[in-house]
């Protein structure tokens, strides 16, 4: 198959950017669409013209370093899957494709479709933690806790930082970030004690960086590469109204 | 010269506990002039990292994604071994140490396994004190499963994202020391050399990956849990970025490479598309508890749809070889197994390199909700990848290079030979001998960073001064000269093959020379055409763009180059290795039914591999191994 990429160029942060087309004959439907990406960054090569910077690591859905946006939704669109998962046999034959970076204010373009996320580590850094020392800590079957709130804690864990539900978000929100660490934690005997600090600390931070409020689009739950669920924005409302109310 | 790996003598059962109580302290009021470089922020070195803050060092640490979080230990599925005895099932500390020793095919260290052993159930105990979201069963205890060649349960899962939720475990103590101010992390840096003054590791010289400016960062001491190497095989299970690149820098300056032909390939991945791809998946053996693997028993039935093959017409060869442990047989067995049939010409899929996984079975005994509650992310998976529905068919699998068992040699307290740098996780050589066993490494990286670096470092604190040589010194100035110049000759040869092409290059002769299976042959073409990929990189390479911009393509020309002359040394260790042991399998040591010959007469010992200069010989150093608890024995899993 062929394809047509209109992809965002943009040499550093201070350039301006532009759209450039590209021509992609032979691909393979069975390729990742980053595969096909390399095919394109490979004849530019060749040519010894710039190649496209786009941020990727393990290619397999887990690291949240791939972000692009395709056709003007975060990882492309289909559900509960990473850009670097997405595969060529989800476009049909000559298909134009449309490829931009994260687009949020907190996320400064630094090369083409590669973003600094350096946001969202702030957030963690105020309070996505338990207070816990190395060593010293109890048996790991001190506490039994329950498998429905284990699996309720997983569920939040699952988060890999990519920052789509921020692109996706009309107000930039990480809401969904925000919200799926506290709750992570809000719910295990270890992370409550702690629950209300936390939520202060990190709701504040990701004011502090430019992030928005939520007002219930749920895109970002859509375009979760791993389907985190709106449910954890509304245990950070809950959480964080328990904490003005301490 | 024969190594000293400095263990403790005496009985091994408290050896690390008199170990520890020998070992010198820094005052508390001390730890904070003292300056820690940690190079990796994964298990092993975010672990390190978070713990050596929480004691009160500077704490620099580096990595080159955008976040600590991102680092490939990430992507582990399966779970991380403890010795906790949970399930009542005879497990005990002794057990995992023996089968550690024996899973390693006798050639690692009995004293750095027992305490890898003996430390695995605080691991587990700080975890949980950390949030991580263990499985649980309806009591609200921790659940066990049994994983990848062992005989009791005791691994521990956090659903198909063990790595992951490990690894946001010790991010998010990372998260914390760097809100106090113990930590400062450095990302999007690529270490490029280390620097050594009189023989000490003093610090680094790294890129910074966004703006192309070369930093120098000076330590007392210097951490390196960098991770593993086999993209030496350019497709492998790691992530893109993975590279020897740190540790080999650090082997050009003195330390030893240990073992570099201990490479572990996978049983279970999924296998090649194409010529195009850029990676491979793998997908946790855990699926080999309810999965069966089998071929069909004639050539002509292996175009045929599976559903068409009768139950008579399968070998189920795994099951036939190894009665006693079946599909659960360790992986360097799985995966030689499977090349086996494939090398018969009995393989399945595109080009015939592939063997059935099937859950037919499982599904028809257990239903499929079952399985899919069990490891429905990885049914998931395997369907984005192939198109095709692992539930109504059996999942295609085949070997992929996956880990490496070798790495830095370093001594009981994880520093190498030279003083001052230190390294753990996947980057040394330690626990794991010839083959890790399943859910292992996991517990290695997080034993190295949270309880074994701790105490061990403050003996060599101890014995420093703080801050005594810094970034000023003449050698900083030239490595980073040396660094630059290197970045400049690359960038100016204007050839015609990028990194990609040559790495796929020396990827391909290292699979087929130097992967499953090696011979004399086999490795004396490695070794011719290695010398010749380099020298074509030197002269033909084509990197586009500059140093001073966000430049990936300069950044895989590093690592390839680094890869190239690394490739050498991992093939003449495996030309030296004179028997097939664990991951490592010489044609010419096998019995008559294909199973690996071990020669403990003379090969008894760790390979430690010191670097004289690119195509120049390496001088072998040798530290003879001693088994005093483990009886050395054939390794069966008949
Ligand atoms: C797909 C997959 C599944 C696995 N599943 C399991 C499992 O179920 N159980 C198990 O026990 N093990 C498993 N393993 C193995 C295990 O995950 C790894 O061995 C382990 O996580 C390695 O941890 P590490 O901290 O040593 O290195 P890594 O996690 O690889 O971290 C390396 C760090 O070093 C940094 N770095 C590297 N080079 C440089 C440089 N030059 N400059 C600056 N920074 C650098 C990186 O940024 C990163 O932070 C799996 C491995 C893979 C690939
Ligand atoms: S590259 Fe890791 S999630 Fe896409």
């Amino acid at each position: 198959m062929k394809v047509k990429l209109h992809v965002w160029r943009q040499n550093g942060p201070n350039d301006k950017g532009t759209m450039e087309t590209y021509e992609v004959p032979n691909v393979s439907s069975d390729q990742s669409f980053l595969e096909m990406l390399d095919d394109v960054n490979l004849a530019l090569a060749k040519d010894g013209r710039d190649v496209i910077a786009f941020d990727h690591d393990c290619r397999e859905g887990i690291c949240g370093m791939c972000s692009q946006v395709i056709n003007g939704v975060p990882h492309g669109g289909q559900e509960r899957t990473t850009v670097c998962q997405l595969h060529m046999r989800e476009f049909e034959d000559g298909a134009e494709i449309f490829v931009e970076p994260w687009k949020a204010r907190a996320f400064p373009v630094i090369k083409d479709l590669v973003v600094d996320r350096g946001a969202l580590e702030k957030i963690m850094q105020a309070g996505g933690y338990t207070s816990c020392h190395t060593g010293g800590v109890a048996d790991g079957n001190a506490l039994p806790i329950g498998k429905d709130i284990a699996d309720y804690s997983m569920d939040a864990a699952e988060c890999i930082g990519c920052g789509a539900c921020v692109a996706s978000c009309p107000n930039s929100s990480a809401m969904l970030y925000t919200g799926a660490k506290v709750a992570q934690l809000a719910v295990l005997p270890q992370g409550k004690v702690e629950a209300h600090k936390r939520v202060m600390a990190m709701t504040e931070a990701a004011k502090e960086q430019g992030f928005g409020n939520c007002t219930n689009h749920y895109e970002c739950q859509a375009s979760c590469p791993k389907g985190v669920n709106v449910k954890f924005i509304a245990k950070l409302n809950r959480e964080y109204m328990k904490a003005l109310c301490k | 010269m024969i190594l000293d790996g400095k263990c403790p003598t005496g009985p091994i059962e408290t050896s690390w506990d008199r170990h520890r109580f020998e070992t010198k302290l820094v005052n508390p009021a001390n730890k904070r002039k003292y300056k820690v470089l940690c190079v990796g922020t994964g298990l092993a070195g975010g672990a390190a990292a978070a713990s050596l803050g929480e004691l009160g060092y500077n704490v620099h640490a580096f990595c080159y994604q955008d976040s600590a979080r991102r680092a490939h230990s990430i992507a582990a599925q399966g779970g991380i071994n403890a010795a906790k005895n949970y399930p009542n099932d005879g497990d005990s500390i002794y057990r995992l140490f023996y089968d550690t020793i024996k899973g390693g095919d006798f050639r690692a260290r009995e004293a750095d396994v027992w305490r890898l052993a003996q430390v695995s159930n605080n691991i587990i105990d700080q975890c949980v004190a950390q949030g991580v979201p263990f499985a649980r069963d309806y009591a609200g205890y921790l659940d066990n499963r049994s994983f990848g060649g062992a005989q009791v349960s005791r691994t521990f899962y956090a659903r198909g994202q063990t790595g992951q939720q490990l690894l946001l475990g010790a991010y998010s103590a990372l998260s914390r020391q760097i809100k106090a101010g113990t930590v400062t992390l450095h990302e999007r840096r690529e270490m490029l050399d280390l620097v050594v003054v009189d023989g000490v590791a003093r610090g680094i010289t790294c890129r910074n990956m966004v703006t192309g400016e070369i930093e120098s960062h000076w330590g007392d001491a210097v951490i390196l849990a960098t991770g593993g190497y086999v993209n030496v095989f350019y497709l492998s299970t790691n992530a893109m970025g993975c590279s020897v690149t740190a540790t080999w820098k650090a082997a050009k300056k003195g330390a030893y490479m240990a073992n570099p032909c201990y490479t572990q390939i996978h049983p279970t991945c999924i296998p090649q598309h194409g010529e195009h791809q850029s990676k491979l998946t793998l997908m946790s053996e855990s699926l080999r508890n309810d999965g069966r693997c089998w071929v069909p028993k004639k050539v002509e039935d292996c175009e045929k749809p599976a559903s068409d093959i009768a139950d008579a017409d399968r070998d189920y060869y795994l099951e036939r070889k190894y009665p006693s442990f079946g599909n659960l047989a360790p992986r360097d067995i799985a995966s030689r197994a499977a090349k086996e049939q494939c090398d018969d010409n009995r393989g399945v899929g595109p080009g015939k390199r592939g063997v059935y996984l099937d859950f037919a079975d499982s599904i028809k005994r257990l239903g499929e909700d079952t399985i899919r509650e069990r490891y429905g992310n990885l049914f998931e998976m395997y369907e984005k990848i192939t198109a095709e529905n692992g539930y109504k068919q059996p999942m295609r699998i085949y070997p992929a290079p996956h880990y490496a068992m070798g790495g830095l040699w370093v001594d009981y307290n994880c520093m190498s030979n030279v003083p001052g740098l230190f390294v753990l996780g996947e980057a040394n050589f330690s626990v794991h001998g010839a083959n890790r066993l399943g859910a292992s490494a996991l517990m290695q990286g997080l034993a190295d960073g949270y309880f074994v670096i701790p105490y061990t470092i403050a003996g060599y604190l101890a014995t420093v001064k703080p801050g005594q040589i810094k970034d000023d010194h003449a050698e900083f100035k030239k490595s980073a000269e040396e660094v630059k110049a290197d970045i400049d000759k690359m960038l100016s040869i204007n050839g015609t093959k990028t990194p990609s092409e040559l790495h796929r290059e020396l990827g391909k002769v290292m699979w087929e020379d130097v992967g499953m299976a090696r011979s004399k042959e086999s490795l004396e073409h490695a070794l011719k055409r290695i010398p010749e990929i380099r020298e074509e990189f030197w002269n033909n390479v084509k990197v586009v763009g500059t140093n001073e911009q966000f430049n990936q393509e300069l950044e895989n020309a590093g690592r390839l180059a680094d890869f190239i002359e690394f490739a050498e040394i991992l093939t003449k260790d495996a030309l030296n290795r004179e028997e097939s042991c664990g991951g490592h399998f010489r044609t010419e040591h096998q019995t008559e039914d294909g199973e690996a010959m071990r020669n403990d007469e003379d090969f008894c010992y760790v390979a430690a591999w010191e670097f004289k200069g690119a195509g120049v010989e390496p001088e072998l150093h040798k530290e003879p191994l001693k088994f005093e608890n483990v009886k050395l024995a054939v390794r069966s899993y008949k």
